[in-house]
C-alpha cells in the first residue's frame, strides 16, 4: 500500500467526521465566500481608519460592515434558534416587532414632543420599556403557539401583518428624531473606539446566552421538548411553558436589535425598518446546520451563520446587485442548504465516504 | 353443557360453510423484514353474519385486514369473492371497494368540515357531487333507511362520534358493499352509542352484508357476533361458532395457553409484602379522562404487583392515572398514609413515583439526544431548571448506569435512537432509577426486546423490590407477571374486575378472571 492511499483513507475519515459536525456547514460557507472575494477582488478585505462627522476615529471597510450588521442578525439568531428548537417553527414577526420596540424607545425618549431638544427619559428606561413591549409581543406569539397550538408561522403572521401599523400608532404616525448624540452610540461608534458598537452588544448577548446555557437547563429542556413532546411531559417538563418561554426570550433579542436599529438613524421609518430581517435570522439558523423542524441545536453555529449571511449580503452589495435582487441570490443559498441537509443527501454523503474508505481499505488488504 | 358440544360443532361448522360465503381467504402469507405477520391464514365470511376477528397484539388481525383492503399486497394465498369465478387480487383500497369490500377504521377517516352527504359521495365515480339536490335527497334516503339520526346537509363535525361512525358505514353500504370491515369501531363510543351502532350492524346483517368485527371488548363480541376467528402470532387458531366458545376458552386461545395443561410457574425469589405496614401508595376511586372506571389500588413497601388484562382493557390507563400522565378527574391518592395531589407527571415524580411508559418510541426516548442526556433527563428535571448537573456529574451518572444495567452503546454520547430496542429500554430504566423512586411503574418494559434483556429486567425488578422499592409491573406475557408479581389486579373493559394473590396466582385463574362471566 502506498502512502498516497493511506492519506486518502485518512482524508476520507477526516472529512467524513467533519461533515457530520454541525459547525462545518457555516464554516464551509464562510470559507467559500472568503475565497471567492479574495479571488474576485482582494480590496474587499481593505480596512481603513478614518474619522466620522463627529471627528472620532472609526474603522471602515466591508469587513466592518459585516461585523456591524451581522451583529444585529446574530442577536436575533440567538432567540430564533431557541424558538426553532422548541416549537419546530419560526417566528416571522421579528421585523415587525423590532419596529414596535424601536417605536416604543423613541416614544419614551421623546415624550409628547416628537423633536425634543433633550431626552425626556434616560435611554436605559426607554430600552427597558421596549423590552417589556417586545416580550409582550413574544408572549402573544408564544401563547398562540404553545397553548392554542397554532403553527408558529401562522401565529406570528398576525404580528408580521399588524406590527408596523402598531409601531406607527405608538408615535401617532409621526417621525420622531432624537438629536442627542449619545443615543447614536448604540448603532454607531462610541467616541474613541473605532469598532462598531453593535459588535460589542452582540458579544454581550452571546456571553449572556452562553452563561444561561451553562447555568440553567434551557438547552436540554428546549431540545427535549422539540424532539419528543410526549416524552418530555412524562419526564416532568411542561412543554407548553418552555415553548412560550423561548418566544419571550426572542422578544428580548428583538428589543436589543430594535435599539440598535433606531439608534442608527436616531429615528424610525415604520415600513422599512428591519424589513425582511426575519428571513435572514431564520436563514442564519438554517445555515448553522440546525434543523428548522426543531430539536437539537448548536447556538455557536447559528451565531456564526448570522455573520455568514451578512457576509453574503455584503458581497452581493459589493458586486452591485440591486437590493431588490438580493433575495433571489439568497434563495439560491436556501435551496442548496435545505437540499444538503435533507436525510437523502446526508445518507448519500455517508455512503460515499464509506465506499471511499472501503475502497482504500481493500487496497490496503491487498 | 356448552363445552361438551365444542368439538362436534367445530367439525360441523367446517362443512356447512362454503355455499353462502361472501369472502373466502385461503392460506394467506405476508412477511415484513424480520417478521412473518401472517402464516397460512384461512378466513371465511358468510352472507349475513357478524364475524369477530380476535387476537392479541401482533396476532396478525390488522395485517389480515390490510391485505383484504389492498393496503398491503399478500405474498402468497388466494382471496375469493362471491360472484367472481377466479381468485381476485387486491392492490389498492379503491380496488377493494370496487370488489365490495369496505372498511371503517377506528379513527374516522372522513372530512369533518364537509356535510354528511358530501362525505358519503366524495371520491366516488358518481355524478352525484355535481347535482347537489339529488345528492342530498339520495343521502337522506339512505340515512332514513338505515335509521341514522343525521341530516344530509348537516356538517359532519356537528354529529356525535357514533353518528360519524354510522355515516362512514352508510357510505360503505351505499357502495353496494358485500363485506364490511369494522376495525375497533367502538373504542371511542359510550355504551348507548355502542348500542346504536350494534342496531345498525344487526340491520345490515339482516340485509345480507357480511361484517368483520374487530374489537378487544369481549362483552361486545358475545353480544353481537355469530362467529369468531382467532389468530395468534400470525397463525390461524381456529374458527368457532359463538355459542360453542365460552369466554374462558376464547381468552385461552388468544393467549395461547391451554387451560388444563398449564403448569404453575411461580417465582422463587418473589417478594411478599409485609401485611401490617401502611401502603406506600394508595388510591381510591381514581379515574382519568382516558375512559377508565374509578378503581382502588394500593402498593406496599417492597411489593411487586401488576395489572393484567387483555390489550385495551385499561391496564396502562390505570398507571397513567396514578402518575398523572392523563388528566385525573377524580379520586384520592395517599402517599405513605398522607393525602397528596398528583396533577402532573412532575408532581408524581416529586412524590417519588417513576413511570416507564408503554410506548417507548412515542413516550420514552428523546431520540436525537445522547444516551447520557436521556439518562439524566428525569433526575435533572426533578433537580430544577437552575441547577444543572455539572459535566463531571453527568458523565459519572451515565457511566454508572451504563455499567449497572449493562447498556450496550458505543459511547454515552451516542444518540439513543441508534441503540437497539432493548438497550433503549435499559436507558429509560436507568433514567428512572437515577431519580431514586420509592415506587416504580413499569408498563410493558419487555415488549419488543430480546429474551436476554427480558430476563435481565425481570431480575432487576426483583432485586429492586428486595431493596425496598415498590414496583408495579405490567406485561402482556402472563408468565412474566407470574414470575415477578405477588399480587395481580385483573382488568376487563376498562374496569378492575378482580385481584389475585397467593394460591390464586395461576394462569387458569387469571384467564378465567379476565374472561369473567362463565367460569
Amino acid at each position: 500500500m502506498t502512502t498516497k492511499e493511506r492519506k486518502r483513507s485518512g482524508a476520507a475519515d477526516f472529512f467524513g467526521s467533519l461533515l457530520r459536525k454541525q459547525i462545518f456547514i457555516p464554516i464551509a460557507a464562510l470559507l467559500l465566500l472568503a475565497i471567492f472575494n479574495l479571488i474576485a477582488d482582494p480590496s474587499f478585505y481593505k480596512i481603513t481608519l478614518g474619522y466620522n462627522s463627529a471627528g472620532d476615529p472609526v474603522l471602515s471597510g466591508y469587513l466592518m460592515t459585516i461585523l456591524d450588521y451581522g451583529s444585529e442578525l446574530a442577536i436575533l439568531a440567538i432567540g430564533m434558534t431557541l424558538v426553532t428548537a422548541a416549537s419546530g417553527g419560526q417566528d416571522i414577526s421579528v421585523g415587525a416587532t423590532i419596529a414596535i420596540s424601536g417605536s416604543v424607545i423613541l416614544r419614551v425618549l421623546c415624550g409628547t414632543n416628537s423633536r425634543p431638544d433633550t431626552l425626556q427619559a434616560p435611554i436605559i428606561v426607554a430600552f427597558l420599556v421596549a423590552c417589556v413591549a417586545a416580550m409582550l409581543c413574544g408572549a402573544f406569539n408564544g401563547i398562540l403557539v404553545a397553548y392554542f397550538k397554532i403553527q408558529p408561522m401562522v401565529a406570528t403572521l398576525i404580528l408580521f401583518t399588524a406590527g408596523r401599523s402598531i409601531a406607527a400608532w405608538i408615535n401617532n404616525n409621526e417621525l420622531p428624531i432624537i438629536s442627542d448624540p449619545t443615543f447614536s452610540y448604540f448603532g454607531g461608534f462610541i467616541p474613541g473606539i473605532p469598532i462598531p458598537t453593535p459588535f460589542f452588544i452582540a458579544a454581550a448577548c452571546v456571553a449572556v446566552i452562553m452563561l444561561v446555557m451553562k447555568f440553567t437547563n434551557l438547552g436540554l429542556y428546549t431540545q427535549a421538548v422539540g424532539i419528543n413532546e410526549n416524552s418530555s411531559r412524562l419526564n416532568g417538563l411542561n412543554p407548553a411553558f418552555i415553548k412560550f418561554l423561548t418566544f419571550v426570550i426572542l422578544g428580548v433579542c428583538v428589543a436589543v436589535a430594535g435599539l440598535i436599529k433606531v439608534s442608527r438613524l436616531s429615528s424610525i421609518n415604520y415600513s422599512v425598518i428591519a424589513k425582511d430581517i426575519e428571513m435572514d435570522a431564520i436563514l442564519a439558523v438554517a445555515l448553522g446546520g440546525n434543523s428548522l423542524s426543531g430539536g437539537k441545536f448548536n447556538m455557536t453555529a447559528s451565531i456564526l451563520g448570522a455573520y455568514v449571511i451578512q457576509f453574503l449580503t455584503t458581497t452581493l452589495y459589493k458586486f452591485n446587485v440591486q437590493s431588490d435582487a438580493l433575495s433571489a441570490y439568497k434563495a439560491v443559498v436556501v435551496i442548496v442548504l435545505v437540499v444538503l441537509s435533507t436525510p437523502v443527501v446526508r445518507d448519500w454523503f455517508t455512503a460515499t465516504f464509506k465506499k471511499i474508505k472501503a475502497g482504500a481499505g481493500r487496497k490496503e488488504a491487498a | 353443557m356448552i363445552r361438551r358440544i365444542i368439538w362436534k360443532s367445530e367439525i360441523r361448522g367446517e362443512q356447512t360453510v362454503k355455499d353462502n360465503a361472501v369472502l373466502e381467504v385461503k392460506n394467506i402469507h405476508k412477511s415484513f423484514p424480520g417478521v412473518r405477520a401472517l402464516q397460512g391464514v384461512d378466513f371465511t365470511l358468510r352472507e349475513g353474519e357478524i364475524h369477530a376477528l380476535m387476537g392479541e397484539n401482533g396476532a396478525g388481525k390488522s395485517t389480515l385486514i390490510k391485505v383484504l383492503t389492498g393496503v398491503y399486497t399478500k405474498d402468497e394465498g388466494e382471496i375469493f369473492i362471491k360472484g367472481k369465478e377466479k381468485a381476485v387480487s387486491i392492490h389498492s383500497p379503491q380496488e377493494a371497494q370496487k370488489l365490495g369490500i369496505s372498511t371503517v377504521y377506528q379513527e374516522i377517516t372522513l372530512c369533518p368540515n364537509l356535510s354528511v352527504a358530501e362525505n358519503m359521495y366524495i371520491g366516488r365515480e358518481s355524478s352525484a357531487l355535481t347535482n347537489w339536490k339529488k345528492m342530498n335527497a339520495d343521502a337522506d334516503k339512505i340515512l332514513k333507511n338505515l335509521d341514522i339520526p343525521a341530516k344530509a346537509t348537516q356538517q359532519l363535525a356537528s354529529c356525535s362520534i357514533a353518528v360519524q361512525q354510522m355515516v362512514a358505514i352508510a357510505r360503505a353500504v351505499d357502495m353496494n358493499c358485500k363485506v364490511l370491515i369494522l376495525d375497533e369501531p367502538t373504542s371511542s363510543l359510550d355504551e348507548q352509542e355502542v348500542e346504536k351502532l350494534f342496531g345498525l350492524m344487526r340491520d345490515l346483517k339482516s340485509r345480507g352484508v357480511g361484517i368483520v368485527f374487530v374489537t378487544h371488548f369481549l362483552d361486545q363480541v358475545y353480544e353481537v357476533c355469530d362467529r369468531i376467528t382467532v389468530l395468534r402470532d400470525g397463525k390461524l387458531v381456529g374458527e368457532y361458532e359463538i355459542k360453542d366458545l365460552p369466554r374462558v376458552q376464547l381468552v385461552s386461545k388468544m393467549l395461547g395457553k391451554e387451560l388444563d395443561d398449564l403448569s404453575d410457574i411461580k417465582g422463587e425469589s418473589k417478594v411478599e409484602a409485609s401485611d401490617d405496614s401502611v401502603p406506600v401508595l394508595e388510591a381510591r376511586g381514581l379515574y382519568s379522562n382516558a375512559g377508565i372506571k374509578p378503581f382502588d389500588f394500593y402498593i406496599k413497601k417492597g411489593e411487586v404487583n401488576g395489572f393484567t388484562g387483555l390489550l385495551g382493557s385499561g391496564r396502562s390507563e390505570c398507571v397513567r392515572a396514578i402518575f398523572g400522565a392523563d388528566k385525573v378527574l377524580g379520586g384520592t391518592v395517599k402517599k405513605n398514609g398522607k393525602e397528596v395531589k398528583i396533577t402532573s407527571p412532575l408532581t408524581a415524580m416529586k412524590n417519588g413515583i417513576a413511570y416507564l411508559p408503554e410506548d417507548r418510541k412515542r413516550d420514552g426516548i428523546v431520540g436525537d439526544l445522547s444516551v447520557k442526556e436521556n439518562i439524566i433527563l428525569a433526575a435533572q428535571v426533578l433537580r430544577g431548571f437552575f441547577k444543572p448537573f455539572s459535566r463531571a456529574e453527568k458523565e459519572k451518572f451515565a457511566e454508572e448506569y451504563i455499567k449497572l444495567l449493562d447498556i450496550k452503546t458505543a459511547s454515552p454520547e451516542t444518540p439513543i435512537k441508534s441503540l437497539s430496542g432493548g438497550n433503549q429500554q435499559k436507558v429509560i430504566l436507568a433514567r428512572w432509577l437515577l431519580t431514586h423512586p420509592e415506587y416504580l411503574i413499569l408498563d410493558e418494559p419487555t415488549r419488543g426486546i430480546d429474551v436476554g434483556t427480558k430476563v435481565d429486567i425481570q431480575k432487576l425488578v426483583l432485586k429492586l423490590a428486595g431493596e425496598g422499592m415498590s414496583v408495579t409491573f405490567i406485561s402482556s406475557e402472563t408468565d412474566e407477571m407470574l414470575r415477578t408479581c405477588s399480587r395481580l389486579i385483573v382488568m376487563r373493559d376498562r374496569k378492575v374486575v378482580g385481584e389475585l394473590s397467593g394460591e390464586d396466582l395461576t394462569q387458569n385463574k387469571i384467564m378465567s378472571t379476565i374472561a369473567g362471566g362463565e367460569k
